[in-house]
């Protein structure tokens, strides 16, 4: 830490330690489930264990991990991101339509959705920090900006992934799938973040706003970057998404059928960090258990699918699980201790 | 401020800049002339006496759909409901396919329909007070659950027509050559003004939007005032469903769901502030009818649906950024 000047210090060693000790609890109780569902899906399915299966997936997994890490940055500052499911839609299908199939044009489709996932978060950031709209309605009317954005980019499923990405996202490097890489690379960036001083101040301002803006934490560009930071994340999520299923659709991961572009990706974003221990208040948790809480839903979803329901039944399991994750933290029998 | 419009020819621009700022409703419903005006002046005919009574019609629907969702927006605790949607494409479902096409079943269709919508209000209500999930996140888990609930109802194919009854009420001119569903809209809105303004409920709505822990302090019963809410809601999103039903004649998967993002935007632009606590319905009638003629001049501009999308969210914005800014950080 280089800030100047003793009484920023005294803060920033403040907000470290206290949320670390309440998102312990929260992110012991999160791998304690991470163990559960595993075991019920290794139970479930005997070849749960073969690399096939472990790629497919990490494969699967790798883009609501990066879409609940995106989510956590913004939720630490005491805000959050209803627009991030309808933003990563929105850089996958400007990323497939630019590649269209064309191995020599990767680097610019990747180039092309981490800047449209960065200026989705710098829009956000500027709407909540300079206009001051409540974050909440403010990504909510970002929502429909961009998941109109995205149906005019590409208005059906469409647009072809070159084999080169698909085949190489399901390998394996050194006997560790590459999804599942790509997510401890998801991970370690995060770690130095939450090291980095602007990692820090996310806490403060989540904390107390006042207080972090009193001790000369520039509040207004904490906000924007946590919002940029988030687009930067919702990017490789939608490059994540179109590794794993080789096409564009506007239509990946709405809620209600097409009702909210991208709907299905924000709430789980939103549920996985709960799960996580990652309070909505701002201020309290850490994206390694929203990691975590992710790869949960995922196994949980696993499981659902094992069971064999039909589309609409898992429509609304998926629903209920979502609901059911952040009844758990807010339950009056479980409240006790928070607050 | 000078509050006396008699004084308003002495203020200085900024003054009246201000006067009028203070008034969202006045100011929505200048907006919705002007827009009549505009579309006259793209496409001569746009605000003949038909068209406009038109546009009336089809804005009863979001109109009857956003009184929920102005009641839920007035309880305050960040209330929203994002269900409102799917909701009442659910209820138009239900209602088509319990009247079978005929008028025997109309109650009982009518009945039902309410009775869902109300009951799934009544679960949104309940996981927002008693499990302390945020409405946003609640509701729009709803939307999915709902889905799930349709498509296992209708395994994938709705079925049913409205029935005649319901079509005449939407479509019939009657008196004055209005439609009957401008005459139940207009009453509804009067009753739901009552609701607000004149009973105890509507006060204890406006206490507990205001500052819960006040109204909670003065013997507001904030729990069942909030959980009222969206029960509320969810049985005006079941009605709006069902007339829309009446003005489609047949169901879809979809039918009803666009409507969200609009019931939103019709509160915000009717002035109901979106912290709770303060604003009323007049404003989001008016709001619904500004929505929709904005709408149908994107469509005489043949703009696409996506288009549309994008345009809804940028109004919204830029109404959130006339009425809904928080107070800066330095005083």
């Amino acid at each position: 830490m280089t800030t100047a000047g003793p009484a920023r210090d005294d803060v920033a060693v403040d907000v470290r330690r206290r949320p670390q000790r309440a998102a312990l609890v929260g992110q012991a109780m999160v791998f304690v489930l991470l163990v559960i569902a595993a075991a019920a899906n290794a139970a479930l399915q005997p070849t749960f264990f073969t690399a096939y299966n472990l790629s497919s997936m990490f494969a699967t997994f790798a883009p609501s991990v990066a879409a609940a890490v995106a989510q956590t940055i913004v939720v630490l500052t005491g805000a959050i991101d209803l627009s991030l499911g309808a933003l990563i839609t929105l850089a996958s299908v400007v990323a497939v339509v630019l590649v269209d199939g064309d191995p020599s044009k990767i680097p610019l489709a990747v180039a092309a959705a981490l800047a449209v996932g960065l200026l989705g978060g710098l829009f956000n950031g500027l709407l909540v920090a300079l206009v001051r709209l409540q974050p909440i309605v403010a990504t909510f009317a970002t929502t429909f900006v961009f998941g109109g954005l995205a149906l005019t980019v590409l208005p059906q499923p469409g647009g072809s992934v070159p084999v080169e990405v698909t085949t190489a996202y399901r390998a394996a490097t050194l006997g560790v799938p590459n999804a599942l890489w790509l997510i401890l690379l998801v991970a370690l960036l995060w770690v130095a973040l939450r090291r980095s001083r602007l990692g820090i101040h996310l806490y403060a301002v989540g904390g107390n706003t006042t207080a972090a803006f009193a001790t000369g934490v520039r509040v207004t560009r904490v906000q924007v970057a946590a919002y940029l930071v988030a687009g930067l994340f919702a990017g490789v999520a939608a490059l994540a998404i179109l590794a794993n299923t080789g096409s564009g659709d506007p239509y990946v991961g709405s809620v209600g059928g097409a009702a909210i572009i991208g709907g299905e990706l924000t709430l789980s974003s939103i549920a996985a960090l709960v799960i996580g221990g990652t309070a909505l208040s701002g201020g309290r948790g850490g994206a390694l258990g929203s990691i975590a809480g992710a790869i949960v839903l995922g196994l949980v979803a696993n499981i659902v699918f094992f069971l064999g329901v039909s589309s609409g039944m898992r429509e609304l399991i998926d629903g209920l699980i979502v609901i059911g994750a952040l009844a758990f933290t807010g339950a009056p029998w479980l409240r006790r201790g928070r607050q | 401020m000078t509050d006396t419009s008699a004084d308003l020819d002495r203020l200085s621009p900024r003054q009246a800049l201000a006067w009028l700022g203070a008034r969202p409703v006045l100011i929505a419903a200048l907006v919705a002339v002007a827009l009549f005006v505009f579309g006259e002046i793209l496409s001569p005919g746009f605000a003949a006496y038909g068209q406009v009574l038109n546009v009336l019609r089809v804005a009863s629907f979001l109109g009857i759909i956003a009184i929920g969702q102005t009641i839920v927006v007035l309880s305050g605790g960040e209330g929203i409901d994002l269900s409102v949607g799917k909701v009442a494409t659910f209820a138009a479902i239900l209602a088509a396919r319990a009247s079978a096409g005929g008028d025997e079943a109309i109650l009982w269709s009518l009945v039902l329909a309410l009775g869902a919508g109300a009951l799934i209000g009544l679960v949104n209500g309940l996981g927002i007070t008693f499990l302390r999930i945020p409405p946003l996140v609640m509701t729009l888990g709803m939307v999915g659950i709902v889905q799930g609930i349709v498509l296992l109802y209708t395994g994938g194919q709705p079925a049913g027509r409205s029935a005649p009854l319901l079509r005449a009420l939407v479509n019939t001119r009657t008196l004055g050559n209005l439609p009957g569903i401008l005459y139940l809209w207009l009453l509804i809105a009067i009753l739901v003004v009552i609701l607000l303004r004149r009973t105890t409920y509507g006060r204890w709505l406006y206490a507990v939007g205001a500052n819960r822990t006040a109204a909670a302090l003065s013997g507001v019963p904030v729990t069942r005032t909030v959980v009222t809410a969206y029960v509320l809601s969810g049985t005006f999103a079941a009605l709006g469903g069902v007339l829309l039903l009446g003005y489609t004649e047949t169901v879809f998967l979809n039918l009803a769901d666009q409507y969200m993002l609009p019931s939103v935007a019709a509160v915000v632009i009717g002035g109901t502030t979106l912290a709770g606590g303060s604003g009323g319905y007049a404003g989001t009638a008016i709001g619904a009818v500004v929505l929709t003629v904005l709408d149908s001049i994107l469509v005489t501009l043949r703009m696409e649906e996506s288009g549309r999308l994008i345009v809804n969210g940028i109004v919204l914005l830029v109404l959130l950024s006339a009425y809904g800014r928080q107070r800066r950080l330095r005083q």
